[in-house]
């Protein structure tokens, strides 16, 4: 094993070392990332927010970790205790697995040796597997609802359920269309793609499949629009209404490592990666450069999580069946109109430019289901004044 | 809707048409996101950071008990068992005993409290005690921050209630009452038969 070891060690540890930097700095992020929306959720509703441990209160998220580690570790009667543990773990597991194919930093193409900021470089079904493995965390929270045996982690569990089975096609749709752009699921080299001017990231030829992503990916870390399998008002605390402590931290982790897994792959699929006008790329940079280009691609992370958690802000939540038909009327047809678009444009070698139209798919759908409703009110109008005619007859 | 006929009597209303630009929810979650964005930049909190600012609480407020003093620093009491018969909470007990008549001191009363205990839990903090009394022995303070760390701390007996109204009245947070009617003839009987001068910060009778 050893000898193993030793002989194979030049590849080993570019690996150990990104699996290292991901497991110490994933679950940090989510500590300090709830500090900085608890703050800015205080800015926000004209409040301060915790100042009171350490300066500024920077020190508030440690405090948090500490009291939350050294809480009761409770396991209620009623509850099937093998899933009940399992569960946590699960959801951590799945949410923490996506990130092996992630580049958390600028990856050249052709990888030689030494550190990289990824685990596993050039995986050419990156995203796919992506996909796949984060569609899994569903798994967590289901199999925490079911073995905590309460109704409300039912309900909660369930919820989640059909919403990870809806929103998982409008993402994979989305998805798709950049795929065929870049003609690769291979997430460096879509990346790679996107090298060059600022015209040549995704979102300005997938502006409709960056809508309709970022919803689904939304809808999937359970955000606040879409956070109903958790809604306090209705499922008391949804699928861990019965967990606590270190437990309850795992689940609140995988939400967390949801929302950085969810910004970093906005940012790597639609805004460029670590790519900036101007700037060198990866292939044979050195490291300063190796560091600026982290630097670009951690500033545009740090941009789509703020976004998120402002969206927290300006949103209400959905009912449940809007937040179906969002899914089923609304992305999904999107979606498919989008990757006609583009499958049209690949086929007969359009301009790429024409890309730009798919623009106009949601104004006709928005003029389509405005012009629905409007009637609906007018048929309902006209029923309500033909009763009230006839209730005057019958005087 | 035009061709449906409009009574006249009838305030006919209709929902507003939905434009395009309402069903597409962006312009919406936009206008949302910049709200939020507004606020967060622009960081005017409205916190009171508690306890190193404390609020100004209204003299009116009903907060801890105390008893009072007459000028000459006796308790002002005269175990009339009022207050502990008004209290809908059962939360004040008094034990009275005959005042030493051979005492000057003593001379206007019969009775005095031995003992005045309230169980600062059990109340509720109503002000029937207050309204009760009739010679405004005890009154409810604006003090709000009570805490102990026994059951037992929380039980005043007359010292602390003295205290309370020695602490309250050197630091001119006098309780305020607006319907004081006129006091009890007891309250400020002088040998004389004269009214004396009203405690310090109490205002004029009415």
């Amino acid at each position: 094993m050893i000898e193993f070891l030793l002989q194979y060690w030049p590849v080993v540890w570019p690996t150990l070392g990104a699996i290292a930097v991901i497991l110490a700095v994933v679950p940090f992020l989510g500590l300090y990332m709830t500090f900085v929306e608890r703050k800015l959720a205080a800015y926000v509703q004209d409040r301060i927010g915790p100042n009171r441990v350490g300066p500024f209160g920077l020190l508030q998220a440690v405090a948090d970790g500490l009291k939350i580690f050294l809480k009761e570790q409770i396991i209620p009667d009623h509850v099937y205790k093998v899933l009940y543990v399992l569960a946590p773990t699960l959801s951590l597991l799945t949410a923490m697995f996506a990130l092996v194919v992630m580049p958390f930093g600028p990856v050249p193409q052709n990888y030689e040796g030494g550190f990289r900021f990824i685990v596993a470089p050039g995986i050419d079904i990156g995203i796919l597997m992506m996909v796949a493995i984060s569609s899994l965390s569903a798994y967590g929270i289901i199999v925490g609802g079911w073995a905590s045996n309460n109704k409300y982690s039912m309900y909660g569990a369930i919820r989640s359920c059909a919403q990870f089975i809806s929103y998982e096609i409008p993402l994979g749709l989305s998805i798709i269309g950049v795929i065929a752009i870049s003609g690769s699921m291979n997430i460096e080299t879509i990346v790679a793609k996107q090298s060059g001017s600022l015209l040549d990231w995704n979102v300005f030829w997938q502006p409709v499949a960056l809508l309709v992503f970022f919803t689904s990916a939304l809808a999937e870390t359970n955000r606040l629009p879409f956070d109903l399998p958790e809604c306090e008002q209705e499922l008391v605390g949804g699928f861990h209404t019965e967990y606590s402590g270190i437990k309850f931290v795992l689940f609140f982790l995988a939400e967390y490592t949801h929302i950085v897994t969810v910004s970093f792959l906005t940012a790597l699929l639609f805004f460029g990666g670590w790519h900036f006008p101007g700037l060198p790329g990866p292939e044979g940079a050195s490291l300063p450069v190796l560091l600026l280009g982290l630097l670009v691609l951690v500033v545009k992370v740090s941009c789509v999580v703020i976004f998120i958690m402002l969206l927290r802000w300006a949103l209400p939540r959905f009912r449940f069946d809007q937040l179906m038909g969002l899914a089923w009327k609304g992305l999904i047809p999107l979606g498919l109109a989008n990757l006609l678009g583009v499958a049209i444009v690949l086929t007969f070698g359009l301009p790429k430019h024409l890309l730009a139209l798919t623009l106009l798919l949601p104004v006709a759908a928005a003029y389509y289901s405005a012009t629905q409703f409007n009637a609906s009110i007018e048929s309902a109008f006209q029923r309500r004044a033909l009763s009230n005619k006839q209730a005057v007859l019958y005087e | 809707m035009s061709n449906v006929k409009k009574s006249k009597t009838v305030k006919w209303g209709s929902e507003p048409k939905l434009t395009v630009l309402d069903a597409l929810y962006l312009p919406a979650i936009a206008s949302g996101v910049a709200t939020a964005i507004r606020h967060a930049l622009s960081v005017k909190p409205t916190t009171r950071q508690y306890p190193e600012v404390k609020p100004t609480i209204p003299p009116n407020y009903r907060g801890v008990h105390r008893l009072n003093r007459d000028e000459q620093g006796r308790v002002k009491c005269v175990a009339c068992y009022m207050c502990q018969t008004a209290c809908p909470a059962n939360c004040i007990e008094i034990i009275a005993a005959p005042a030493p008549k051979d005492d000057p001191h003593w001379k206007d009363r019969d009775k005095y409290p031995a003992t005045f205990t309230i169980d600062e839990l059990r109340c509720i903090y109503c002000g029937m005690c207050e309204e009760a009394c009739p010679v405004d022995a005890i009154e409810l303070t604006s003090v709000y921050d009570l805490t102990g760390m026994t059951r037992e701390e929380m039980i005043f007996d007359k010292e602390k209630l003295l205290s309370v109204f020695d602490d309250t009245s050197q630091s001119g947070n006098d309780p305020v009452r607006t319907n004081r009617g006129a006091l009890g003839p007891a309250s400020e009987a002088t040998e004389s038969g004269k009214r004396g001068t009203p405690p310090p910060g109490r205002g004029t009778r009415g």
